[in-house]
């Protein structure tokens, strides 16, 4: 249940981080289901959520994700206002420090919006009529008479108007109303329209305070030299070198740390200013134990888990009998996916500010789990959780790698030795070579099609070092997480079904990126479809309509499944859009995807052009159905980035390893599509009222594919590997 | 040594081949110029030199005595249309890179007051934007065009 209460009197109010005063609404947890994916107990009152209306007037949303580009404050902000009617100028945000209080703050999954979109709405509508109750009691009217309405509540009838600021102390006295009525959507005013960020201003004057922005009083700056070779650690060192550099202070080893975001451990320079301390960094003489991942070479590696998706591999899902289905096809079709590791890269490299002073730490990072940051510098520091105190700056860029605190400690491991304040910066080079990657990936599939094209089976093994690892040692199997992004739950309907995951032994970190597992498992049954299209001398579209079927709402253990209808309709929107069917001049072709993650349905469409062994993307049409917009500008935004997010891993994206290093350095051997390879980009948003759905990362899955599957229309080449500029094609 | 940035001088004890962007950030305390890679890769840390634009994360400290040094926090009239039109159309994302976007559609702005897409894809293609705001920072610039043309 939202459980809302008034809290305004409430001496706790200090310890959230909010001045007493006005009307305060906290909330707890929405519902069980909710409850139990943000780790809650809903039974308790543990609010969570606060807004705060000041005498003044003024409006503050206590906000408690990350924002890190995908406008979440923004968002988040404006359903609040909308059901309360509340004035958009009047409303500022917050940002929570890192704390359980505040209940799961871990902004990753694309989840911030489908989870707090309710729970944010009764507090707004909770709000306003708390305020028209408090001006009614003023002018001695019935409550029904009044209405509220941009920041004051009005009494028609008489002319009376009262603003919000001048009625929150006696809305404050009132007991919260068991019931309230929420807005009839079409009478939202915010929500589902298009709202200027509420940041923007502070990003185009160059003031918003990103980590690395943060300056302390006598705050030193710090750089690390890690083990080339994953969990390698220092033999010896030698520093006068980097001593001698003017602005050098300090140097010393810093230990490794055994838990899943623990450092890498390294040489550190202490610096009295960022230069210094990457020229000292630079000077530094160290002979590493390499250690176990020496041998790591991707080459090698990707030639071993292809062996391992061609042998029989972990069941992890079967329905029907794919060996019979194929024994009695017509046709058989097989094919191999390959696809490399690959890193964030946030624009913002990872950066940590840390204060240790005796039994307490401050620190200010862009982190997108803030609680874990807590956690884990705690136990670092051997401090209790409450002696720390994790303050969020602004993430430029997070992309699933400030979801790992590592950066933190070590800024925190640093301030405990030198007794002061410090700023750990890596450099592009350390964010590159040390980051926890994207898993590389092979994928085997078999299929086959009856003489009407239909498909009767399908077989597919997906084998990837998987993100367990990085919590358990030697887990070298995928987990049920990856297997539900694009794996086991299919869209299609096929009778004999069935997917294996073969085994995979990390040699590197591997981590969440942007989408995730939906990467390579998207690429892959996305790829195939297309094949056995062309196997079957069926128009892709019409081959897919086909393959997903009729309407139907696919089963599964979630609150939401796939209704393959909400599928259809992106997929036939992006190809309407596209003008698919249209004659193409030589050398152009068009290429389709569709994918369902995070609960979002989203198809997209590219035409591109292969010109004398030059690939140009002309046009990407992208559909999605993400139920209910908070913020349409926030959902295009989001949509056209993920675009461009697809097209650099699908040209440019490698991560390879020779003898354990990172053979990749900075921005020009893992390179970004600039702005003269971006192709014109339509998104087309579908109208709904369903439940709201994740935004940030659905949009990427789709790209890689359906480019590969025009490059298939306009040359006849099938690329089954990535990125494309290892064919010469951009 | 003595340099003057947004039309301030100030002192600052720096190494002769210190790169401006840490002059900026680390001893001057303007943090508006962005670290994204250090080696002229990316545009983060574009500032203007005498009005042309540079990548200061690769530009030694010693080539900026004398010279007029612009940043972000400036109050440039090009750049104020262009960060009005920012806004009007929402570009940022997480907006980290967008300072240096800025200083380079400013500095085209300058040249050219009216710039097609080709001639934007040049003078731009050497900032990088992670999150893909390409298409929004093109359209902003032709907006704030338009701002110039008719409040120059």
């Amino acid at each position: 249940m939202i459980n809302i209460q008034n809290v305004s009197r409430r001496s706790f109010l200090k310890s959230f981080g909010l001045a007493s005063g006005g009307l305060v609404l906290a909330c707890s947890q929405p519902t069980k289901s909710l409850a139990k994916e943000l780790l809650i107990d809903a039974k308790i009152f543990q609010p969570n959520l606060f807004i705060q209306i000041k005498s003044n007037g003024d409006l503050i949303l206590l906000a408690a994700r990350s924002e890190m580009g995908q406008g979440v404050r923004t968002s988040l902000t404006s359903v609040i206002a909308d059901e309360m009617e509340a004035d958009w100028n009047r409303v500022t945000i917050q940002q929570a420090t890192g704390d359980i209080k505040f209940g799961n703050q871990n902004t990753d999954g694309s989840r911030s919006i489908r989870t707090f979109i309710d729970p944010m709405r009764k507090m707004g509508a909770t709000a306003k009529a708390m305020l028209i109750t408090a001006a009614a009691k003023m002018w001695k009217v019935p409550e029904s008479e009044c209405q509220a309405e941009n920041h004051v509540v009005l009494h028609p009838s008489s002319g009376k108007k009262l603003a919000y600021g001048d009625l929150v102390a006696k809305a404050a006295l009132l007991d919260v109303p068991e019931n309230v009525t929420l807005k009839n959507p079409k009478d939202f005013k915010y929500i589902g329209k298009t709202l200027p960020s509420v940041d923007v201003l502070d990003y185009v004057t160059g003031k918003a305070k990103f980590g690395i922005d943060i300056r302390l009083p006598q705050m030193k700056f710090a750089a690390i030299a890690r083990c080339p070779v994953t969990f390698g650690t220092v033999k010896s060192f030698k520093s006068d070198k980097a001593m001698a550099i003017p602005g050098v202070l300090q140097v010393f080893e810093i230990p490794k740390i055994d838990r899943p975001f623990g450092p890498l451990g390294g040489v550190a320079v202490v610096a009295t200013n960022t230069w210094a301390a990457f020229k000292g960094k630079e000077a530094l003489e160290i002979e590493w134990n390499f250690g176990a991942n020496k041998n790591y070479n991707s080459d090698a590696y990707m030639k071993t888990i292809t062996e391992h998706s061609l042998q029989d591999a972990v069941v992890v899902f079967n329905q029907g009998n794919v060996s019979n289905a194929f024994a009695k096809a017509d046709k058989l079709i097989e094919a191999t996916y390959q696809l490399p590791h690959l890193t964030h890269a946030p624009m913002e490299v990872p950066n940590a500010t840390a204060h240790f002073k005796g039994t307490s730490c401050e620190v200010f990072a862009p982190v997108q789990d803030p609680q874990t940051t807590r956690t884990e510098v705690a136990v670092y520091l051997g401090l209790k959780e409450e002696q720390v105190t994790v303050n969020i700056t602004f993430l430029g860029g997070g992309f699933g790698r400030k979801s790992k605190p590592d950066f933190v400690v070590e800024a925190a491991m640093i301030s405990k030795i030198i007794n002061g304040a410090v700023q750990v910066v890596w450099t592009r080079e350390d964010d590159i070579q040390h980051s926890y990657y994207h898993s590389v990936s092979s994928q085997y599939l078999k299929g086959c099609i009856n003489l009407n094209g239909q498909v009767t089976g399908w077989l597919q093994r997906s084998t990837f070092p998987s993100i367990a690892s990085t919590f358990v040692k030697g887990k070298d199997y995928g987990m049920s997480g990856e297997f539900d992004m694009g794996l086991i739950n299919t869209p299609y309907k096929i009778d004999n079904f069935r997917c294996e995951n073969g085994q995979a032994n990390a040699q590197v970190r591997i981590g969440w990126l942007r989408s995730v597992s939906n990467i390579y498992h998207a690429f892959s049954r996305n790829v195939f479809t297309d094949e056995l299209a062309a196997a079957a001398k069926i128009d892709p579209l019409k081959f897919y309509l086909n393959l997903i079927g009729d309407d139907r709402v696919i089963p599964s253990n979630s609150d939401f499944k796939i209704d393959t209808k909400r599928l259809k309709n992106v997929l036939n929107i992006a190809a309407k859009n596209a003008g698919w069917g249209k004659p193409l001049p030589k050398g152009h072709g068009l290429g389709l995807a569709v994918h369902y993650s995070f609960y979002t349905y989203v198809a997209s469409v590219i035409e591109v052009s292969v010109i004398e062994g030059k690939l140009k993307v002309l046009n990407i049409y992208t559909a999605l159905d993400c139920g209910r917009v908070v913020n349409r500008d926030t959902v295009l935004s989001q949509f056209q980035g993920a675009a461009v997010f697809g097209l650099s891993l699908s040209f440019y994206g490698k991560i390879t390893a020779k003898n354990g290093a990172i053979e990749q350095h900075n921005f020009d051997d893992y390179r970004m599509v600039r702005m003269p390879e971006v192709p014109h980009i339509n998104i087309e948003i579908v109208e709904s009222t369903e439940t709201a759905t994740g935004v940030g990362e659905p949009g990427v899955p789709v790209i890689a594919p359906a480019l590969i599957n025009a490059i298939y229309q306009a040359t006849g080449k099938r690329y089954r590997s990535l990125p494309l500029s290892d064919f010469d094609l951009v | 040594m003595e340099l003057n940035i947004n039309n301030k001088i100030v002192t600052v004890d720096a190494p002769p081949d210190m790169p401006l962007l840490w002059v900026i950030r680390d001893l001057i305390g303007l943090t508006g110029t962005k670290f994204g890679c250090g080696k002229a890769l990316c545009g983060a840390c574009t500032v203007w030199l005498n009005g042309m634009p540079i990548r200061s994360c690769s530009t030694p400290v010693s080539l900026a005595v004398g010279k007029n040094i612009t940043t972000i926090e400036s109050l440039d009239p090009i750049l104020e249309h262009l960060q009005k039109a920012w806004q009007e159309l929402n570009v940022p994302q997480c907006g980290y890179c967008q300072p240096g976007q800025l200083m380079s559609a400013a500095a085209l702005l300058k040249e050219n007051s009216n710039p097609n897409d080709e001639e934007i894809n040049n003078a731009m293609s050497g900032n990088i934007c992670r999150c893909g705001t390409y298409l929004r920072i093109k359209q902003a610039i032709h907006l704030a065009a338009t701002y110039q043309t008719e409040n120059p």
